[in-house]
């Protein structure tokens, strides 16, 4: 039901009778669902219980949520998409909304596809276009009847349950499977707790909404496996990859939307028998972590967009003392202080560059929640095997959305990283001019009976601070080299679609979904469109020109601003490494992920251009 | 912490074997006296060789590791705490020393070492403070007195400086001293019980750069006509001269005498116990593995993506 298959619409009762005995239901592929009210509403744990679920059921789904950058209170909304086929994009438009508040229904009435429905709270939203664009209102006193149901001095506490019934009725979701689910959240606070949400849930449940909706939704279940599918966030993911990749120190200063990352680091690592340290700002953070890391173990601090910015002098030390380092960047919208709660990909220069000297350095951005645990666990191998900074540049849209995925082999996965504290030889030199970098950590004996001094001066591959002209382009060149190096083990990105043709977009990080179903759309219509995603972005994969050369237009679509010469960042790193003018920019900066439609209309331009 | 395979002992530490490259300091450098100190009492304390760690940032004193033949890092400019407290909280095995300057630890890394103070880090901490910022030839420091004549203040210095005494004994260093460069003897107790110390424990010496403030601290040098006024600590001997003397472990008096006007007194100021940040985090540490018993982190990440199912 929503842009990515074609399946039965709502509103078209007599499509696609599903073979059930009433006739009324409807059977759907996909359905895109937004909540809109206030953030302590609970609507986001209504989505949280949908996506549980649909990883239950072996549903794709994705979810997508705002939150206001205030303490408490302000409008929020929690959107999910949730499809028995492929789920790659939050969804364009919603095809259900459900409106708690006046200004819900104001703000996203505009969300909802021709023909959508809208569910509202009679005892907040007045004021209705009922004639709008062939929307089915349906109005129902949510609050009253949450209040009658639950009784007590709960007020209207227990709302987002009650919609969850509301849903679970309409769409013919496991009343059961839901049970369990909500007694796993509420049980443990008590029984009581746990009583008044199962009222509340059935309150919507046997609620007689399908009659104002003339029949129900039967929402099929996936045919995949259902059993191992996880659903989790983004930041979440990445945690539990940094876990299994062997991170077990690290130090970090709270900043929106990393912090979940540090908050989980901080509880979990003590059962690893390691430490998280919060500190005083994110000097001292990175610092601590150069620290752990220094002492030998895989240490990793992170931050989002300004914090990395504060960080930048210590990271160019990591590159200079070739000392491993994991450094998780969530971008958020910039600059400055910026739209904290917002997605953006503005820091992707500031990642391979941002610091000062020439300080080369490995930058992986994750596609989508799933790849965040994977590319975590490959930012530990990398740091350890080439003993350099790795940047993992996550955002604000992976950090907080759900996505259901396969459980990870944790068997071929999970490792443990000790102090290598063994005898270093007499000849032991921490950079060899031919060879990998070896740290030797404090507690190591030296046969030689000489000690090492680790060291930000240019120094010789002995370590010895240097300010030789030879020595300096030796080791700048011994830096830059190792991460060249990286680049041999990289694989070329798989490319989605015909292997030449008329436009291939270019993707990296979090817009791998919107491209992704923006490619399978256009091919759908017979346009030649194909894409790839840049999941290394520093060291690029050897060989991505020739993929380019099949091309006529290369369109790099990013969430950044097209600059002065107006290309995006990727697309301006594209344009210098290849020198390719096929290469252009499709930008923007509104602080929302790529719809499908702006991407269409972004590949149309081109073709218009070329044509 | 993660489990560290024991070296096996190794042979007794001798000064020779601690010393490193010729420093590059100015000859008659204060620093110099220090670092023979510093030597003097590793050689007494025989600590293991390798487990001798000499963490600075940037500045003329914080040259330091490379004159230690030891384990060390020659960090970036103010942090050399935080890396200190990296290595400290994650080593502990270890022992920790931090040399710097009174740019690298008051100004530049004044935020953090209120922070290694108040956490209570497991570390010992140097300051050699010389009143000006040497390595970029003479500029303003944070300790330089009012009316001092520099590159950046040609007319006189006009900020009020720093009190490191204050600073130290406010932010809840559970060792705070002070000594004087040319009072080797003295510097070597005041050293030997910074290191003994549990816990944050820093040492002020005052070391004079001959080259942009010579004479910077005769006044507490009886060589150069000064006074080297030592605080008399209790002896907790009942008699009535006790009364007047100092208990380190009282914050107040400490603080009361680190207000006292240039040159002021030397020796402890400060010395109480408190629980330091490794032992807090070791014993969070301890629980939760206890918790976890015999599970695998592969078990642990399981059971967790158990819960997300």
């Amino acid at each position: 039901m929503s842009s990515t298959a074609t399946p039965a619409s709502p509103e078209n009762t007599d499509a696609s009778a599903s073979g059930s005995d009433d006739s009324s239901d409807r059977e759907l592929q996909n359905a895109v669902i937004r909540f809109a009210g206030n953030s302590q509403d609970g609507i986001q744990s209504i989505g949280a219980f949908l996506a549980k679920l649909a990883g239950r059921s072996a549903r794709e789904v994705m979810t997508y949520m705002t939150i206001p950058s205030t303490i408490a209170g302000g409008p929020s909304i929690f959107q999910v998409h949730l499809g028995s086929g492929e789920v790659l994009s939050p969804g364009d438009e919603a095809d259900f909304l459900f409106a708690f508040y006046q200004h819900s229904y104001d703000d996203h009435l505009n969300s909802l596809k021709d023909g959508g429905i809208c569910i509202y709270d009679t005892d907040h939203v007045e004021e209705v276009k009922k004639d709008e664009r062939g929307i089915l209102h349906v109005g129902l006193p949510i609050t009253s009847i949450t209040v009658e149901a639950i009784g007590g001095s709960a007020r209207d506490r227990g709302k987002n349950i009650m919609v969850l019934g509301l849903v679970a009725q309409i769409f013919q979701l496991s009343r059961e499977k839901l049970s369990t689910l909500i007694e796993k959240q509420f049980g443990r606070k008590g029984e009581g707790v746990f009583r008044n949400a199962m009222l509340a849930f059935d309150a919507g449940y046997a609620y007689a909404v399908g009659d104002l909706l003339s029949g129900d939704f039967d929402l099929k279940e996936g045919t995949g496996a259902k059993e191992g599918k996880m659903t989790t966030d983004g930041n979440t993911a990445l945690t539990y990859g940094l876990l299994a990749g062997g991170v077990r120190y690290g130090a970090g200063y709270p900043i929106t939307p990393w912090s979940s990352i540090m908050e989980l680091l901080r509880s979990e690592l003590p059962k690893y028998g390691g430490l998280f340290v919060q500190a005083e700002d994110e000097l001292a953070a990175v610092s601590l972590a150069m620290g752990m890391s220094f002492a030998g173990h895989l240490a990793i601090t992170g931050s989002s967009g300004p914090g990395l910015s504060l960080k930048m002098e210590a990271l160019s030390y990591a590159t200079m003392a070739e000392l491993p380092l994991i450094i998780v960047n969530v971008q958020r919208g910039g600059p400055s202080t910026g739209l904290p709660t917002s997605v953006e990909q503005s820091d992707l220069m500031q990642a391979i560059y941002g610091s000062h000297g020439d300080s080369p350095r490995i930058v992986i951005a994750p596609r989508n929640v799933e790849d965040c645990f994977y590319v975590a666990v490959e930012a530990c191998e990398l740091a350890k095997k080439y003993s350099c900074p790795v940047i993992i540049l996550t955002d604000q849209a992976l950090a907080t959305r759900i996505e259901a995925f396969k459980e990870p082999d944790l068997d071929s996965i999970v490792v443990e990283v000790k102090p290598d504290l063994s005898e270093r030889p007499a000849d032991w030199s921490p950079y060899p001019i031919d060879g990998a970098t070896v740290h030797a950590p404090p507690g190591s004996p030296m046969a030689g009976g000489k000690y090492p001094v680790v060291t930000g001066l240019e120094h010789d591959e002995w370590g010895h601070p240097s300010g030789s002209p030879e020595v300096h382009s030796k080791m700048n060149a011994r830096r830059r080299e190792k991460i060249k190096k990286v680049a041999d083990n990289i694989p070329l990105p798989k490319v989605c679609g015909e292997e030449s043709g008329d436009t291939l977009i270019v993707g990296w990080g979090s817009t791998w979904g919107p491209i992704r179903e923006a490619t399978l759309r256009a091919q759908e219509k017979g346009l030649s469109v194909s894409s790839i995603h840049i999941r290394h972005v520093h060291p690029l994969a050897n060989g991505l020109e020739t993929i380019f050369d099949n091309f006529k237009d290369i369109v790099v679509v990013e969430m950044n601003d097209e600059g002065l010469y107006g290309n995006g960042q990727l697309a301006t790193l594209l344009r210098a490494r290849y020198c390719n003018p096929n290469i252009r920019s499709v930008c923007k900066t509104d602080g929302l992920n790529f719809k499908i439609k702006e991407i269409l209309a972004g590949i149309d331009a081109g073709a218009t251009a070329t044509s | 912490m993660s489990a560290i395979v024991e070296a096996p002992e190794p042979k007794k530490l001798t000064k020779k074997m601690l010393t490193a490259d010729h420093p590059t300091w100015c000859p008659g450098c204060g620093d110099f006296a220090v670092l023979a100190a510093f030597f003097k009492v590793l050689e007494k304390l025989q600590i293991p060789h390798e487990k001798i760690c000499t963490i600075a940032g940037i500045g003329c004193s914080s040259r330091f590791p490379y004159f230690v033949n030891g384990h060390g890092i020659h960090y970036i400019h103010g942090r050399a705490l935080p890396l200190a407290s990296g290595v400290s909280l994650s080593r502990p095995d270890l022992h920790v020393f931090a040399f710097g300057g009174d740019g690298d630890g008051y100004s530049i890394g004044g935020n953090h070492l209120d922070h290694a103070a108040r956490k209570n880090v497991n570390l010992t901490y140097v300051v050699m403070d010389n009143f000006v910022y040497g390595l970029t030839k003479k500029q303003t420091s944070p300790t330089s007195p009012v009316g001092y004549k520099s590159k950046t203040d040609p007319m006189g210095a006009v900020d009020q400086p720093i009190n490191p005494m204050t600073k130290l004994v406010n932010g809840g260093a559970t060792f705070v001293a002070r000594t004087h460069a040319t009072q080797v003897k003295h510097m070597m107790e005041v050293f030997q019980r910074a290191i003994e110390h549990p816990g944050f424990s820093v040492v002020e010496v005052l070391s004079e750069c001959i080259i942009f403030y010579p004479g910077a601290f005769d006044e507490g040098n009886p060589r150069k006509g000064g006074e080297f006024n030592l605080i008399e600590e209790k002896q907790w001997d009942d008699t009535p001269e006790d009364e007047a003397r100092h208990d380190v472990t009282n914050k107040s008096d400490a603080y009361a005498i680190a207000c006292e006007e240039f040159p002021g007194r030397f020796g402890v100021f400060l010395e109480h116990d408190r629980p330091t940040k490794n032992q807090l985090e070791q014993r969070w540490i301890d629980s939760s593995m206890e918790k976890v018993g015999d599970a695998t982190p592969k078990d642990l990440i399981a059971q967790r993506f158990e819960g997300m199912k």
